[in-house]
C-alpha cells in the first residue's frame, strides 16, 4: 500500500516551483487588489490603482531577480520552464511595465478615463508576458498570446469619445481574432503530424523525414501567418497606424515595445526551437517578409505628418529588422543560428528602450498638442533643450547611427547576416539601404526642434514629472548601453534556449 | 611615464567630448563663459598634442606609439585600441590646432542665430569623432569615430548654416551615411574573412600583406564597400557632389573643419585600411581610381572657372586638391602615399584658412558674389586681402609655399608608379600630364579670383562703407595657419620624415621590398 501511494504521489500532486512562478503569482495579485480597491476609491482617489500597480510590479520583478542564482528550472512537466531566455524576458517586460505605467499616469488623471480598469487590463497583459518566455509548449504559448492581446483591444480602445478610438479597438480586435484562429489552425496541424505540443518534441518529431510533409510545412506556414499579425509584419501591418494612432498614446507606446516583443519572444521560441530543423522551408519567408516590411514600413514612414503615425511605420520597419535574423536560420549552423537568434533578442530589448523614450516625448507633447503633428515640435530645443536632445538622441538612435545604443542592434545583424554570407550579404545590403531611407523621416522629427524658430513668445515646456524621468532614464540607457553593449550582450549570449 | 604614454591619446580626444557634455549642461545665458570653455577644451586637446609631438619617437620605423589596447566588447572581439605612428601624427595634430583655432575665431564670429552653447558643444564633439578617426587601430572604433561627426556637422550646417542649409545639411548626411554604411558591411566581410577573426587593423593589415585567404572577386567586393565609403568622403569624383553644397552652406567654421579635417578622413582611410589590408584589390582598382582622381582635378579646377560664388569656388577647388592627394594614393609607391600625405595637410592648412577668410569677407561684405564684391579689396582693407592674396598663390602651389610639394610629388610619383602596376604605365603617364594641365587650371582660377577680388578700382558702393580690416581675433586664429603654410613650404621635410618610415613600411606589400 505504501508502495503503491509512493509511486502514485507525483501524479496525484505534481510538484509544481512556487519560487519559479512567483513573478507571475505577484502580478496576478496585484491584478485583483487593484480591481477591487477601484470599486472602493472614492472619484478623486481613483489615481491611487497607479502606484498600487506600481508597486506589485516591483515586487514581481523582485521575485523575478531571486531565481537569477538557480537557472534553469522547470516545472508543470517541463512545459514551463525558466531560463536565462525566460528571466531575461520577465525582467525586460516588467520593466517596461514601469514605464508605461509611468507614462499612462498623468494622461489618464488629466483625460479622465477610467483607471482601475485601465491598470488592471494594462497588467493582465504583462501578466501574459510573463508566462509567454516561459512556455514550452504551443498550449502555454498559445494562451500566453492570447493574454497579451486580449485586454490590448480594450486598451485600445479607451478614449471611448473619440470615434478614431472606436476604430483602432475595432480594427485591432478583428484583425487579432483573424490571426489567432489562422495560428490555431496551424497548431493543430502542427499536433496533427507531430502528436506532440511540446516544443523540443515537434522539433524532433520534423527533424525525421516524415516530418517534411507537405502538411508539416503548411502548418508551419500557418503559424508564421498568425505571428506575422502580432508582430505588424507585411502583409498583415495595415492594422498598426490607425490602431496606434487612434489609442491613448501610452497604450501605443505599449502596443508597439510590449505587444511586439512579446510577439517575437513567442516566434523566437517556436522558430528556433520547435521549427528549426525545417529552417531550409521557413527562413526565406522570412527573407521576404522582412524585406517586405522594412521596406513599405520606411517607405510610407516618409510621409507622415503625425508623430504617432509616423512612429507606427517606423516601428514596423523596425520589425522588419527584427525579422531579418529569422530569415538567417540554418538546419546545419549553430554558430550562426545563435548568433542570429542573440541579434534578434538584441534588437528588441535596445529597440524598447529608445521607442518608449521617443513615446514617453510624445506622451509629454499631448498635453498641448493633442494632435501631435511633427511641426508640433518646431522650436523645442530652445524650449526645453535637453527633452529635445534627448528626443533627437531617440530617433537617431532608430536610424541606429553611432555613437547610441541602436547603432549594436543593427550592428549585430549586419554581422550575424555577413557571417551567414549568401542570402544574408543581399538582405544585409537591403537593410543598410533602409537604414539610410529612415534616417529621412527620423530626420523629419529631428529638424523642427532645431531648425526652425520657435514661436514667440518662447514657453517652457514641462512635461510630467513621470514623464521626464522616463526620458532621462532611456536617454541614460541609449548612451549607456552603446559605450558598454556588454551589458545586454551578456544576456543573448547566455541564452540556453537555442542550445538545448 | 607610461601611465602618460597610454593615455595622452585618450586624453587629447575625448577631453573635447567632455567639455561638450560640461556645456550642455550650463545654464543659459553665460555666452562668453561658454565661449572660454570651448578655447579651454579644445586648447587643453591642443596641448596634450603638443606634448605628444615632443614624446614621439620619430626614428621608431614602424609599430605604434602612445598605444593603448583594452577590451571593449569581449563578445564581437573588438577593442579599444588607439595608437599613432608617422602617418596618423600630423593629421591628427591638424585636427586638434584647426579645432583650437575654431575656437578662438567663435569667440568673435558666430552667424544667426547665435546659440553659442549648442554651437562651441557640437563643435567639440565634430573634434572627438574627428581626432579618432586618425588614431583607431580597430575596424568598429574607427567606423564609431568616423560616424561621430556626421550628426554635430549635420547641426552645424542645418541651423547656423546660410540660406539652403537645410538641403545642404541632409544632403550630407545621407550621402556620407550611404557610404559609410558599405563600409560597414566591408568591415565585417573583413572580419570574418580573417583568421583568427579580428577588427584590429594592425593583425588585419599583417593577415592582407601575408595575402587573406579570399578569392579575388570577393576581395574586389569587399574593397567596393570601403571605397564607396572612403570615396564619398574624400570625395571622389563622381560622388562629390555633397561637397559644394555643404562647403558653401555651412558657416565658417564648420567649411573649415569640413575642407581641412573631415575630406581627409576619407583619403586616410584608403590608405590605412584599403591598402594594406587588401593589397591584390588596390592594385586591380588603382587605375580606376587614378583616372577619377584627374578627372576630378581637371573638372574641379574647370568648375571653378565657372563660379561666381566665391565661397563655392573654394569648396569646388577642393575636390580638385583632394583629386591631387587620391593620384598619390593610387600611385601605390611611398612617394606617392607621402605626397598624399603631405597635400592632406598643406590642404588642411591653405583651404580651412581660406574659407577663413571668406568668412571674413563675407562677414564685411555681406555677399559672397565675386561681381558684387567688384573687385579692389586691396584698396579698402589691404591686411585681408594681403592674406587673401597669399592663401590663395599657396593654393594653386607656387613653390615655397606648403601647397608646392604635395601637388607636385603627386604628380611625379605618377611618372613611376608601383612595380606591380607596370602594365598601366602609359596611362599614369598620361594623368600626369592631365593632372599638369589640371595645375595649371588651378593656377588660373587663382589668379583670375584675385584680379577680380583683389585688384582693379573699388566700387562705389564699399567706399562709403566702413568696412574693418582684420581684427585682433582673426589674426590670432590665423597666425598659425599662416605660419604652418609658409614653413612647410620651406621645411618640407618636417611632415615627409614623420611619415616616410611608416609609408615605407605600409606600402612594402606593393614595392616587395
Amino acid at each position: 500500500m505504501t508502495h503503491l501511494l509512493a509511486q502514485a504521489a507525483p501524479i496525484r500532486n505534481p510538484a509544481i516551483d512556487y519560487h519559479a512562478i512567483a513573478p507571475e503569482l505577484v502580478l496576478a495579485g496585484t491584478i485583483f487588489v487593484v480591481l477591487f480597491l477601484d470599486l472602493f476609491l472614492p472619484r478623486d482617489r481613483k489615481w491611487l490603482a497607479m502606484p498600487v500597480a506600481f508597486v506589485g510590479t516591483v515586487g514581481s520583478l523582485a521575485a523575478s531577480l531571486t531565481l537569477i542564482g538557480s537557472l534553469p528550472r522547470r516545472t508543470f512537466g517541463g512545459s514551463y520552464v525558466i531560463d536565462n531566455f525566460a528571466i531575461l524576458f520577465k525582467v525586460f517586460f516588467l520593466a517596461v511595465a514601469l514605464v508605461v505605467l509611468m507614462l499612462s499616469y498623468r494622461y489618464l488623471r488629466d483625460g479622465r478615463y477610467y483607471q482601475g480598469e485601465y491598470y488592471t487590463l494594462l497588467l493582465c497583459s504583462f501578466l501574459g508576458m510573463l508566462t509567454m518566455p516561459s512556455s514550452r509548449d504551443l498550449l502555454m504559448l498559445f494562451i500566453s498570446l492570447e493574454l497579451v492581446s486580449a485586454p490590448g483591444f480594450l486598451l485600445a480602445g479607451f478614449r471611448k469619445g473619440d470615434p478614431r478610438s472606436n476604430e483602432a479597438a475595432l480594427k485591432f480586435f478583428l484583425i487579432s481574432v483573424l490571426s489567432t484562429a489562422v495560428m490555431l489552425y496551424g497548431m493543430s496541424l502542427v499536433y496533427g503530424v507531430t502528436g506532440t505540443l511540446r516544443l523540443d518534441g515537434i522539433a524532433a518529431k520534423l527533424s525525421q523525414p516524415a516530418g517534411a510533409t507537405n502538411l508539416a510545412l503548411a502548418a508551419i506556414l500557418f503559424v508564421v501567418a498568425g505571428f506575422a499579425f502580432k508582430v505588424s509584419a507585411f502583409p498583415f501591418q495595415f492594422w498598426a497606424p490607425d490602431t496606434y494612432e487612434g489609442s491613448p498614446v501610452p497604450v501605443a507606446a505599449f502596443l508597439s515595445v510590449a505587444s511586439k516583443a512579446a510577439g517575437f519572444a513567442g516566434l523566437l521560441q517556436i522558430m528556433f526551437v520547435a521549427f528549426l530543423p525545417r529552417a531550409d522551408f521557413w527562413a526565406p519567408i522570412f527573407a521576404v517578409l522582412s524585406l517586405f516590411t522594412m521596406t513599405i514600413g520606411n517607405l510610407v514612414a516618409l510621409q507622415q505628418r503625425q508623430v504617432v503615425r509616423l512612429l507606427a511605420y517606423s516601428s514596423i520597419a523596425q520589425a522588419g529588422y527584427m525579422l531579418l535574423p529569422f530569415a538567417l536560420a540554418t538546419t546545419n549552423d549553430a554558430v550562426v543560428n545563435k548568433e542570429a537568434f542573440a541579434a534578434a533578442v538584441l534588437y528588441i530589448l535596445i529597440y524598447a528602450v529608445m521607442n518608449l523614450g521617443a513615446f514617453a516625448v510624445v506622451v509629454g507633447m499631448t498635453r498641448e498638442a493633442p494632435g501631435i503633428l511633427v511641426s508640433d515640435f518646431a522650436g523645442l530645443g530652445q524650449r526645453a533643450g535637453l527633452i529635445a536632445v534627448a528626443m533627437a538622441m531617440f530617433m537617431l538612435s532608430l536610424a541606429g547611427i553611432p555613437p547610441l545604443a541602436g547603432f549594436w542592434g543593427k550592428f549585430f545583424i549586419f554581422r550575424a547576416a555577413i557571417d551567414r554570407g549568401g542570402v544574408g550579404v543581399w538582405l544585409a545590403i537591403a537593410m543598410v539601404v533602409n537604414s539610410v531611407i529612415s534616417l529621412v523621416y527620423y530626420v523629419s522629427v529631428v529638424r523642427p526642434m532645431f531648425l526652425e524658430p520657435v514661436a514667440e513668445p518662447v514657453l517652457p515646456f514641462r512635461p510630467p514629472a513621470s514623464v521626464t524621468a522616463v526620458v532621462a532614464f532611456a536617454a541614460a540607457a541609449v548612451a549607456v548601453v552603446f559605450i558598454f553593449p556588454n551589458l545586454l550582450l551578456h544576456f543573448p549570449g547566455v541564452s540556453t534556449l537555442i542550445g538545448q | 611615464m607610461s601611465g602618460w604614454e597610454k593615455s595622452a591619446i585618450t586624453l587629447a580626444v575625448f577631453l573635447p567630448a567632455f567639455g561638450a557634455l560640461v556645456i550642455a549642461f550650463m545654464p543659459r545665458g553665460m555666452d562668453r563663459l561658454v565661449r572660454g570653455l570651448g578655447i579651454l577644451f579644445s586648447g587643453a586637446a591642443l596641448l596634450v598634442g603638443i606634448i605628444m609631438l615632443f614624446g614621439f619617437d620619430y626614428g621608431a620605423h614602424d609599430g605604434l606609439q602612445f598605444e593603448l589596447k583594452a577590451s571593449w566588447i569581449s563578445a564581437i572581439n573588438a577593442n579599444y585600441h588607439v595608437g599613432i605612428d608617422g602617418i596618423s601624427l600630423p593629421l591628427f595634430e591638424l585636427t586638434l590646432l584647426l579645432t583650437f583655432l575654431c575656437a578662438i575665431y567663435t569667440w568673435k564670429f558666430l552667424p544667426e542665430p547665435g546659440r553659442p552653447k549648442g554651437f562651441i558643444a557640437l563643435m567639440l564633439l565634430l573634434e572627438t569623432g574627428m581626432a579618432g578617426t586618425f588614431i583607431a587601430f580597430d575596424l568598429v572604433l574607427f567606423f564609431i569615430f568616423w560616424e561621430l561627426v556626421l550628426v554635430p556637422m549635420y547641426f552645424l550646417i542645418g541651423i547656423w548654416g546660410s540660406a539652403n542649409r537645410e538641403y545642404a545639411a541632409i544632403k550630407f548626411f545621407l550621402y556620407t551615411l550611404f557610404g559609410s554604411v558599405f563600409m560597414l558591411l566591408g568591415f565585417l566581410a573583413l572580419f570574418f574573412n580573417s583568421s583568427p577573426h579580428t577588427f584590429d587593423i594592425l593583425q588585419l593589415s599583417q593577415q592582407g600583406s601575408a595575402g587573406l585567404a579570399l578569392t579575388r572577386s570577393v576581395q574586389n567586393l569587399i574593397f567596393a564597400g570601403l571605397f564607396l565609403g572612403f570615396a564619398i568622403k574624400v570625395p571622389m569624383w563622381p560622388f562629390h557632389t555633397w561637397l559644394p553644397d555643404a562647403h558653401t552652406e555651412a558657416p565658417t567654421v564648420g567649411s573649415v573643419l569640413l575642407a581641412g579635417i573631415l575630406l581627409k578622413m576619407g583619403t586616410y582611410g584608403f590608405i590605412r585600411i584599403a591598402l594594406p589590408i587588401l593589397p591584390d584589390a588596390a592594385r586591380t582598382w588603382a587605375p580606376a581610381i587614378a583616372i577619377l582622381a584627374v578627372i576630378a582635378i581637371v573638372y574641379a579646377s574647370l568648375a571653378c572657372l565657372a563660379q561666381r560664388d566665391l565661397k563655392r569656388l573654394i569648396a569646388f577647388s577642393s575636390v580638385g586638391h583632394m583629386g591631387f592627394v587620391m593620384l598619390g594614393i593610387a600611385t601605390l609607391t611611398p612617394v606617392g602615399i607621402n605626397a598624399a600625405i603631405f597635400g592632406m595637410v598643406a590642404h588642411g592648412l591653405i583651404t580651412g584658412m581660406l574659407f577663413f577668410e571668406v568668412g571674413s569677407i563675407y562677414d564685411r561684405y555681406h555677399t559672397r558674389q565675386i561681381s558684387d564684391i567688384g573687385g579692389g579689396m586691396l584698396q579698402k582693407i589691404p591686411l585681408l586681402a594681403g592674406i587673401f592674396a597669399f592663401t590663395a598663390i599657396a593654393s594653386l602651389g607656387l613653390p615655397g609655399l606648403a601647397g608646392f610639394w604635395g601637388e607636385v610629388t603627386a604628380l611625379l610619383s605618377s611618372y613611376s608608379p608601383a612595380q606591380i602596376l607596370s602594365g598601366h604605365l602609359t596611362l599614369f603617364r598620361t594623368l600626369m600630364v592631365f593632372g599638369g594641365i589640371g595645375t595649371i587650371l588651378t593656377a588660373g582660377y587663382f589668379l583670375w579670383t584675385l584680379q577680380r577680388v583683389n585688384l582693379g578700382t573699388l566700387p562705389e558702393l564699399w567706399q562709403e562703407r566702413a568696412l574693418p580690416d582684420v581684427t585682433t581675433v582673426e589674426m590670432l586664429a590665423w597666425a598659425p595657419l599662416l605660419v604652418g603654410i609658409l614653413f612647410l613650404g620651406l621645411f618640407p621635410r618636417v611632415v615627409f620624415g614623420t611619415t616616410n618610415d611608416a609609408v615605407t613600411a605600409l606600402a612594402r606589400v606593393f614595392t616587395g621590398g
